[in-house]
């Protein structure tokens, strides 16, 4: 009778473990970026003891990179210096984190993971306990290669029916935000399953791994099926075999949602918080000063390639600056080959190097005061962005490109002629 | 004595700490930029030993150190919320900022005057005259506590000793 993530964790304690239970745990991977090393690197030297198993430290640099003032380039200067001197070979430079993680097979399931970045959760798409903490946990693990976990309960998701035209995999994860709040998960795992789940791309489950955090989850899992083994073996490095893992039919859940997707249309959440979702067409005409798609949620090469699909032929709105950012470099170089950048170039996009961007408001694309956004990214908090006073709005790619193209929020399904 | 700093629900890492002020890492430069946004009087008006109290998910957003390190820095002895997001909760531990949970944190207005005991979690509104039991932090959590934080505890034991 276990849930997706006390399977996951009893199969790593070799004997079962349940909702409740205080676990000290070996880990396969501990991931820190540009942002959140040097305070790993400072926790370190205070313990004060030797670095065990460095082939499991992964350190990319993603938030602030290239390096856009000097505060931050100080910074990536003493991480690299570190890297240097342990000699730190998993350090990466060609896109979002988390996206890396699953590109460089990393990211498998079973698997334990801790980050330090709160989206960490992206992970546990593939069936992978993935949790985001502090540095100073990152450092922890970096002397004993374990952490400490409580089990979490669960709250189960079942999603079942069939997407209407025009709506996404991002419009159910804001249903699903709507329905839980953005304190309706503190300290639990959510598992996402159901018809529709099973028949979801990986790129789409990502989203609502990705997205758990939002709800303050300390996991978001997926079981693992075909699907997974069939995205890991074609598009990351991992090396199998997989293994399936999958919650019992008599698991024990806190709280079930269902939802029938059938009934969605495009979705907005609506600043400052991710849970005051409401339909796009309230929002209708609402001007925006800059659209952005991208970032570990929605900057993937399905993202992107269908938020292009929209613009194709058309220009973006005079007065509305849209910038894209693909997840990694590899995605940009795909992108690229299919001529995905051209359309966003000829439509009148501005396409950046890969990171994180304009998500974490210091570079490529700072909101000014009074600016409203229309983005893919996750969350929408007060000075996100850049200046407090700005406002922001979260949607699917579809809806941010159809919001570029009119200048104002849009329904993408007056353009696809849904 | 302890002076009340009231916050809201949801209080984010963001409204914390702004992400363009992570660039550093010392307190005492992150605590000059703490709640900026949302209170810019608490920075300047904060004194040592004064007491964060928020609402319901205190901490929410990003696994920032930053955010509690700021608190920390600012002088704040402890913070007292409703609830708090799970990263943040573990932050505030690891760092050695208090973090007590108590469900009449909603009770305390802004500038009571408070007497907490960390030990006991007993906060003792002088104000209003009244007392409230924050929930006892688990043992282990204790112990991670007492040492001053997970560092200070780390460079005298193993992690497998917490168990």
């Amino acid at each position: 009778m276990a849930t997706l993530v006390e399977r996951i964790l009893s199969r790593r304690m070799g004997g079962p473990v349940k909702a409740g239970d205080i676990i000290i745990t070996e880990l396969d991977s501990y991931m820190s970026h540009d942002n959140t090393t040097p305070l790993a690197i400072k926790a370190w030297r205070a313990i004060g003891k030797p670095i065990k198993h460095k082939e499991r430290i992964v350190i990319h640099f993603d938030h602030a990179y290239p390096a856009p003032n000097v505060a931050a380039a100080i910074n990536q200067k003493q991480s690299r210096e570190f890297i240097k001197a342990e000699g730190i070979d998993n350090f990466f430079q060609r896109g979002i984190c988390h996206q890396v993680m699953i590109e460089e097979g990393f990211v498998a399931p079973g698997r334990v993971i801790i980050g330090a970045d709160s989206h960490t959760n992206t992970y546990g798409a593939f069936a992978c306990f993935a949790a985001g903490f502090g540095s100073t946990e990152i450092a922890v693990a970096w002397v004993s290669g374990r952490v400490w976990l409580r089990v979490p309960e669960t709250i189960r998701i079942e999603l079942e029916g069939r997407l209407a035209p025009g709506v996404y995999a991002k419009d159910v994860m804001l249903e699903t935000a709507r329905q839980l709040g953005m304190d309706g998960a503190t300290y639990a795992a959510i598992e996402y399953g159901g018809p529709f789940i099973e028949a979801l791309p990986m790129a789409d489950r990502i989203v609502f791994a990705n997205m758990s955090t939002e709800l303050g989850a300390k996991c978001g899992l997926i079981a693992s099926d075909r699907t997974t083994f069939e995205f890991l073996e074609t598009e990351t490095t991992a090396k199998g075999p997989f293994e399936t893992f999958a919650p019992d039919a008599d698991a024990r859940y806190m709280k079930r949602i269902h939802v029938d997707v059938s009934e969605l249309g495009p979705l907005v959440a609506c600043p400052p918080r991710v849970d005051d979702v409401v339909p796009i067409g309230k929002l209708e005409g609402t001007p925006i000063d800059e659209v952005f798609i991208g970032t570990c949620t929605n900057g993937r090469y399905e993202d992107l390639e269908l938020a292009a699909s929209l613009l194709k032929g058309k220009q973006v709105a005079r007065y509305t600056r849209t910038i894209v950012t693909p997840a990694s470099q590899r995605i940009h170089d795909r992108l690229e080959a299919a001529g995905v950048l051209r359309t966003f170039h000829d439509a009148g996009c501005v396409v950046t190097s890969t990171g994180c961007g304009a998500c974490i408001g210091r570079h490529g694309g700072v909101l000014a005061p009074g600016e409203r956004a229309f983005t893919t990214m996750n969350r929408n908090f007060v000075g996100r962005m850049g200046s407090a006073e700005a406002e922001i709005y979260l949607g699917s790619p579809a809806s941010a490109a159809a919001t570029a193209l009119a200048g104002c929020i849009s329904d993408p399904r007056k353009i696809l002629g849904a | 004595m302890m002076r009340a700093w009231k916050f809201g629900d949801n209080v984010n890492t963001d409204e914390i700490i702004p992400g363009r002020y992570n660039i550093t890492t010392d307190p005492t430069e992150l605590a000059e930029h703490v709640f900026c946004e949302v209170r810019p009087d608490y920075a300047p008006g904060v004194a040592q030993g004064d007491v964060v109290v928020g609402g319901k998910n205190f901490g929410c957003g990003s696994s920032r150190e930053h955010a509690p390190i700021a608190i920390k820095g600012s002088g704040a002895a402890c913070v007292v919320a409703q609830s708090y997001a799970r990263i943040f909760f573990r932050n505030g531990i690891n760092i050695g900022l208090p973090i007590l949970t108590c469900p009449d944190a909603s009770e305390i207005a802004e500038s009571d005057e408070l007497e907490v005991d960390l030990v006991s979690g007993v906060i003792t509104n002088r104000t209003k005259g009244t007392v409230h039991q924050a929930q006892p932090l688990p043992e282990f959590v204790l112990k991670i506590v007492a040492a001053g934080g997970i560092v200070p505890y780390l460079t005298n034991h193993d992690i497998e000793e917490l168990e």
